[in-house]
């Protein structure tokens, strides 16, 4: 780790002012992702802000719907019970992640804006678009089972690794942020993560310096709601692909740069196709990277499974 | 020297007279794991405050390092010291053996500018913090001339050659009898690399008491690490106290020493400081031995009955370009079912990878998961029950040697585990059990590991409070030798477990071989049985010839000792008394032990039988081990509770083997892709279900004076193949390739209409 300065943001306001004013400058929430990147010395932040303990961590009624502060844990929200009564694909989600020690730490923020687990960007001895931009793609020609399969671009073929996204994506959550300049903004989530095209090192939408303060959510959307990951083991493992179900709407995890709204399985459910025509629509731009072809099939065989489960959890 | 036959006298071990042994004693130093007082050797407290080392690996696979930038790391706050091949201190050139009798040769550190395999330590920090180190270990600045490499195991297959000073054995004319054979099958398994990942990676805490090289390090045998340490370092071997009092976990990893060791003493003498080093997680993977991938090809014939005609398990391995390790997973397969016609052999391929070495039950592990399948689908062949078709098999003496086993209850362990697991109730059709969206397969797998006993030392002493304390140079790798050495020192010499010491881990105690092979608790612990004997000797000669005991005038070999006492027939006086008045400034003995002239005139193997429940998800191709049984026949139990976590824990393991673990090689980089817990995938708590080990009563007399025989690796063979076999079972996917993850299973899950 190289040294680094370090402060306690007073609120959110100071917070994104000092992240404005300091070169470097990143926000420290749980931790989990940020802290083990800089250990390895592929995160080089010069100044933290911590923003864990900013009073950001309120879950409440907002609208119909519900109001998830950013700086509440992923424990707290699979754990609230509004959740857990209304937006059961997003509990399940986030119990489906990382392990209990880590769902303490991690915040809803933190958890949007983890990154790749793509083996390659991990190891420093080679080549990482993402990390060192223009040093290639080491996982594009190399071990890549679980590399996107939608969406990617000749310069990255990472996913995007959250499960606590995917099912926010399905519910279409909205994310209210705070500017560098002090100014409140709220954007569908489904806009904060960018494919990766020629750039995959810029992730998101934000503004350098742009502070997420809270994810909200809609009512509930009529109909079941499921969620389903595959992945090599039953816990503490990122998914093999994932599947969020909510009422008419669908995501997809771990197969693209960014949590995948299906909208080509959505819009031909609706046109009256069988799920398996519906997800053949969206898959048909699939393309594989030589070993992860299996999750085509995965990722489509999971989603009917998740819609039929979601049928089961709305009857 | 002895005979077996000398072992087959009643001892205390086998009276058991104070109750303690074949208890399930729990592990004096567990709460003290668990509660971080235990200190590990990075944790050790030096005389004098540390400075911390950090290691850099290499980061190419093959060449040479030509320039070596390292003013900016040394020019950091808190920086003492940066070294690379370039300036670190002078040591005894690679292979250096000064003492004829080391037990290990040198291994000196940043020796050149030779670059042998990814990840290879070639430079080194020492700072003040641990921070200041790794962050001055970023600015260190290494040009590389690389060379061409090979790290690709399964391309290389035709380079490989016999391994050094072995050919294959044949018994009868395997290819004939193959011929011969009215059913025949001929499959072909890989298993992967795998690592140890210990919770605890390797670490040195190193400092100089004035000439004396004091170092604390994690490895399993201390006096190879101290010979090899001495050596490196061109010192006398007594000049180094190497100790290693906890360490958490093994598994044949930490057989050897690495850097940490050499880098960390080299450093406190130039620094006349204290120094830690430990390897990172990510530099663990690479910095120290795997165990090697393997492809088994495996031949059986049999007549329509199930009699095996032919068996013939050949394996291609790997090993490091300047190594001759090997894996031999074939080896076990020579002892455990009869036919008439047999090949076994190995290949060996030399890659540039990092080196290759032994890991828990080396060559059971990785072999019992083709051969043991291979059963299963002759057995599907033929229509017989997998269970039948062993015990049809099974040879009245070692089918290669024709020595006779020196006992032998695999057909006890299959058949009462059946019973036990409801092995009556599996469908031999694959496929047909479900259990809401799973479906339920089972599966079983027999295990075998050879048993063994290595010379070895131990010290016993008593003192004026009663207190006995047992003194050996072994280690405790977290399967309990503490608590078992001092089960058997209780129980030889009467006392209550709360009056016994254990010291291990000290290279100036009695020596012992240390963990590995499954044979630390025999070996130490025939050792200590002697040294117990004789100090109860020692004490009732004492006792006898002392007038003022009550035990005056009789006869040594009617003293008795129990509960404290020491006793002939109703006289009777506490061991505190006795030392008090007689032995003031305590009583010490000596024991040892060592094999038996006549020990291979046997076949001395552990057994056991797997069952498994696996439910496999028909649209992932997940698999869940539902439940798993094992039942072992490995001689007379020590302690019912560290053999059970020993077996269960090897079960896992195989679970692992069969449906988690493995690293894979990017053979553009030779390197390892898998680098951290959260990639390297090893079985979790989720994954399991019901998980018991059962071991039946038995004393194998040939083993050692103990009765006692190894189970520390027993638990990992065959456990994966039971696995595998419940796969097929549930869902009639067979995939030989290891680990069976999703993906391997989804086209055959998909062929099947799944
Ligand atoms: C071993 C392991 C396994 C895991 N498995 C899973 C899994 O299966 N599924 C899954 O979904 N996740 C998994 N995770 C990821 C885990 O969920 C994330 O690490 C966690 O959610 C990150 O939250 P944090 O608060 O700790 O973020 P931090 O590490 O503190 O920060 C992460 C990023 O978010 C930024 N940030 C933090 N807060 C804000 C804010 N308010 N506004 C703007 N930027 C902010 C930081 O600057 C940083 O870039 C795993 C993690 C580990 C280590
Ligand atoms: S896929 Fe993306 S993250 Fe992975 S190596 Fe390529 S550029 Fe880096």
């Amino acid at each position: 780790m190289r040294p680094f300065t370090y402060e306690r943001a007073a609120s959110a306001d100071e917070a994104v002012k000092a992240a404005a004013a300091t070169p470097g400058a990143r926000f420290i929430a749980g931790g989990t992702n940020l802290l083990d990147l800089m250990k390895l010395d592929i995160e080089r932040p010069q100044h933290l802000i911590d923003v864990a303990r900013l009073p950001l961590g309120a879950i409440e009624p907002a609208g119909g719907g519900l109001r998830i502060g950013g700086m509440a844990t992923n424990s707290q929200v699979a754990a609230d019970p509004q959740v857990r009564r209304r937006y059961p694909v997003l509990a399940q989600a986030i119990l489906s992640g990382g392990s209990p020690q880590l769902r303490n730490k991690a915040s809803v923020a933190g958890n949007l804006l983890q990154r790749t687990r793509c083996a390659y960007f991990y190891d420093t001895s080679k080549p990482c678009n993402k990390r060192a931009p223009g040093s290639g793609c080491g996982a594009l020609e190399g071990l890549n089972r679980n590399a996107a399969i939608l969406g990617q671009s000749h310069a990255c073929i990472a996913t995007h690794p959250s499960d606590m996204a995917v099912a926010l994506v399905a519910l279409e959550a909205e994310v209210e942020t705070l500017t560098p300049s002090g100014e409140a903004r709220r954007f569908p989530l489904a806009e904060l993560h960018r494919l990766p095209g020629e750039t995959p090192h810029v992730e998101t939408h934000l503004i350098p310096g742009e502070l997420i303060t809270a994810v909200v959510l809609p009512p509930p959307p009529a109909g079941g709601q499921a969620y389903r990951k595959a992945r090599d083991r039953a816990s503490y493992a990122g998914g093999l692909a994932s599947v969020a179900v909510a009422g008419a709407r669908l995501a997809l995890g771990m197969v693209a740069h960014k949590p995948w709204r299906a909208t080509q399985v959505e819009q031909a459910l609706a046109a009256g196709a069988t799920p398996a025509e519906a997800i053949g629509e969206e898959l048909k731009d699939a393309a594989t990277a030589g070993r992860n072809d299996f999750k085509v099939t995965l990722t489509a065989r999971l989603a009917m499974a998740a819609l039929a489960q979601a049928e089961g959890d709305a009857a | 020297m002895s005979s077996v036959r000398d072992w087959e006298a009643s001892n205390p071990i086998k009276e058991g007279r104070q109750g303690v042994f074949g208890k399930p004693v729990d592990r004096y130093e567990g709460p003290l794991k668990v509660t971080g007082a235990a200190p590990y050797a990075y944790e050790v407290e030096p005389p004098s405050p540390a400075a911390y080392g950090v290691m850099i690996g290499a980061e190419i696979a093959c060449g040479r390092i030509v320039a070596a930038d390292i003013a900016e790391a040394q020019a950091q706050p808190g920086v003492r010291l940066v070294w690379t091949h370039a300036n670190a201190p002078a040591q005894a050139p690679k292979g250096t053996r000064k003492h004829p009798r080391s037990t290990s040769p040198s291994r000196p550190a940043l020796e050149d500018n030779r670059v042998a395999y990814f990840g290879q330590p070639v430079a080194f920090v020492v700072a003040d913090t641990l921070e200041q180190a790794v962050g001055a270990s970023h600015l260190v600045r290494l040009s590389y001339a690389e060379e061409p490499q090979n790290s690709d195991f399964h391309a290389s297959l035709a380079e490989a050659v016999d391994p050094p000073g072995e050919e294959d054995v044949e018994i009868g004319d395997f290819d004939a009898g193959l011929a011969a054979s009215a059913v025949k099958l001929d499959e072909t398994w890989t298993t992967p690399i795998q690592n140890h990942v210990q919770m605890e990676p390797c670490a040195t805490t190193a400092w100089w008491d004035g000439e004396t090289c004091v170092v604390h390090t994690s490895v399993q045998m201390v006096k190879p690490a101290q010979h090899g340490l001495a050596e490196t370092l061109g010192i006398d071997r007594d000049a180094v106290r190497l100790l290693t009092r906890y360490i958490g976990g093994g598994f044949g990893g930490k057989g050897q020493t690495y850097d940490d060791l050499t880098l960390a003493a080299l450093a406190a003498r130039e620094l006349r400081q204290p120094v830690k080093v430990a390897f990172t997680r990510r530099q663990m993977m690479h910095g120290t031995i795997h165990r090697p991938a393997t492809v088994q090809r495996v031949r059986l014939g049999a007549d329509r009955d199930g009699r095996l005609n032919a068996m013939s398990i050949v394996t291609w391995t790997h090993c490091h370009r300047d190594g001759q390790f090997t894996e031999h997973a074939s080896n076990f397969a020579r002892s455990l079912y009869a036919a008439p016609n047999r090949l076994t052999g190995h290949r060996l391929v030399k890659l540039d990878l990092p080196g290759a070495g032994p890991m828990r039950a080396p060559g059971e592990a990785s072999g019992t998961l083709s051969l043991e399948c291979a059963m299963d689908e002759l057995a599907e062949q033929l229509g017989l029950d997998p269970i039948e078709l062993r015990i049809r098999n099974e040879p009245e003496a070692d089918p290669e040697t024709g020595k006779p086993f020196s006992m032998r209850q695999l057909v006890r362990c299959m058949t009462e585990g059946a019973q036990q697991f409801g092995w009556d109730r599996r469908n031999p059709k694959p496929g047909q059990v479900r259990d809401g969206r799973w479906l339920v397969g089972l599966g079983m797998a027999a295990a075998i590991r050879g048993n063994f006993l290595l010379p070895a030392k131990c010290s016993f002493s008593v003192d004026v409070d009663g207190i006995v304390t047992v003194r050996q140079g072994m280690t405790d790798i977290g399967t309990g030798t503490y608590t078992v050495l001092a089960q058997i020192a209780a129980e030889t010499l009467g006392v209550p477990l709360e009056k016994v010491r254990v010291e291990i881990g000290d290279s100036e105690l009695p020596p012992a071989p240390g963990s590995g092979g499954q044979f630390g608790a025999a070996t130490a612990g025939s050792a200590a049985l002697d040294a117990g004997m004789n100090l109860r000797k020692a004490l009732a000669e004492l006792a006898v010839n002392d007038p003022a005991s009550p035990l005056h005038g009789a006869a040594v070999e009617a003293v008795a000792f129990h509960d404290g006492l020491i006793a002939v027939e109703n006289r009777s006086e506490t061991l505190v008394d006795l030392v008090r008045r007689s032995a003031p400034q305590g009583l010490a003995a000596e024991g040892e032990i060592r094999p038996a002239a006549d020990a291979r005139n046997w076949s001395q193997h552990t057994y056991g039988a797997h069952f498994c429940e696996v439910g496999v998800d028909p649209v992932t191709g997940e698999t869940r081990v539902r439940r798993m049984l094992g039942v072992f026949a490995a001689g007379r139990i020590v302690n019912a509770k560290t053999a059970r976590s020993q077996l269960t824990g090897g079960m896992i393991w195989g679970v692992a083997s069969a449906i988690h673990e493995g690293n894979a090689v990017d053979a553009r980089y030779g390197s390892l892709i898998n680098q951290d817990l959260a990639q390297y995938m090893v079985t979790v708590q989720a994954d399991l279900g019901e998980l018991d080990a059962v071991m039946l009563d038995e004393v194998d007399d040939k083993a050692n004076p103990l009765g006692i025989k190894g189970v520390g690796e027993l638990g990992n063979s065959g456990a994966g193949a039971a696995v595998a076999n419940a796969i097929y079972n549930a869902c009639g996917v067979r995939v030989r390739d290891y680990p069976i993850t999703p993906d391997k299973l989804l086209p055959g899950l998909i062929r099947a209409g799944f």
